[in-house]
């Protein structure tokens, strides 16, 4: 029944998938029982083989090549430029702004 | 002779377990390679499968639309995929009290650069308006970037490539990166691959350690709601 309820969250108009999410955040907050053993499964399962349904979409770019191949250089210096400014940019202010307690998850990395 | 003279074959490239079978099997060799290289995240999984089926579709002469159709059932799962990283976020939340705004902030700051610095950078090289659109959503999660990038006149496969590129290069830097900054904070590394690489980074980020997924979940789900606004804001500026 819960996982149900995940599917049909999933099912929401665009961006159907973002507002399911925030909506089973709040379910969950307000009722924290409703986190059952089966939904997290279910989300773990998920979540382990998420990277395999990225696939199907990234193979769409072999529809692209005649626009890869013309514009190559923009659209690589423009991909690995951006991407990597905004990487830099996100952790350097989650770094620098105040935090509450900043020692709590130190050293979790390897 | 290819494989698509024989008619046989591409009635058996439509049904569900032809495009399920080669992107599942992909995959799984994509993940065995990693294991093999010592988990090296230059050898990223998704890349690999990426490269393998598009080259299996090549060698069959198998187009993109037939192979598309038949996956159909990965592509539903990517939204409840999405929802399933509610269950990081929550079992995570006490770590957002008191940083809310921190977190707003390093977010906000992190898709609009995205946006604005790959928009400036298609444009400097000379590319045009269609790829600069398609650049601009790429930090948004896959099936928000499609549609962000059909409605400012982008090219929505090619910016459904591009978010996952995206994602993958997020991936594979990420640890190089934080270790040249000597940065150790699970909430930090998986807000920004969460922020810059989407559900790619924030899957990454989850397979480092689930509070670091939890800072990843929230940057997609946030990242959802701001980037949008941001490419609209863009197109706005500069229409078509």
């Amino acid at each position: 029944m819960i996982g149900e309820m995940l599917n049909r969250l999933g099912w929401l108009p665009l961006p159907g998938p973002v507002i399911g999410m925030v909506v089973l955040v709040f379910l969950l907050w307000w009722k924290p029982r409703t986190l059952s053993k089966p939904l997290e499964a279910t989300s773990r399962h998920l979540l382990d083989w998420l990277g395999l349904l990225f696939v199907p979409a990234g193979v769409g770019v072999i529809s692209n090549l005649d626009v890869l191949r013309a514009q190559w250089v923009p659209i690589l210096v423009g991909l690995v430029g951006s991407t990597l400014v905004s990487l830099v940019a996100t952790a350097y202010l989650m770094q620098k702004l105040p935090h509450p307690n900043p020692d709590e998850a130190r050293d979790n990395q390897p | 002779m290819k494989l698509n003279d024989f008619p046989v074959w591409n009635d058996l490239a439509r049904s569900p377990a032809f495009g399920i079978t080669v992107t599942v099997s992909s995959y799984l060799a994509g993940r065995a390679i990693q294991k093999a290289s010592g988990g090296s995240s230059l050898a990223n999984p998704v890349l690999i499968a990426i490269l393998l089926v598009a080259g299996f579709l090549n060698i069959t002469g198998t187009s993109y639309q037939i192979y598309y159709e038949s996956t159909q059932l990965l592509i539903f799962l990517l939204g409840p995929a999405t929802v399933a990283f509610a269950i990081p976020l929550i079992k995570n939340i006490e770590h957002v009290r008191g940083r809310l705004w921190t977190i707003l902030l390093a977010l906000t700051a992190g898709s609009s650069l995205s946006a604005v610095v790959g928009v400036g950078l298609v444009l400097m090289c000379g590319g045009s308006r269609a790829v600069a659109f398609s650049m601009a959503p790429k930090a948004v999660t896959t099936p928000i970037a499609i549609n962000i990038a059909q409605a400012t006149g982008g090219i929505p496969s090619l910016s459904a490539a591009l978010a996952i590129t995206g994602g993958i290069l997020v991936a594979i830097s990420i640890n190089w990166i934080f270790n040249l900054a000597g940065i150790r904070d699970a909430r930090t590394y998986g807000f920004s691959a969460g922020t810059a690489g989407s559900g790619i980074g924030a899957a990454h980020a989850l397979s480092f350690c689930e509070l670091a997924g939890a800072f990843g979940a929230l940057a997609v789900g946030i990242n959802g709601l701001v980037t949008p606004l941001i490419v609209l804001a863009l197109a706005r500026i500069w229409p078509v």
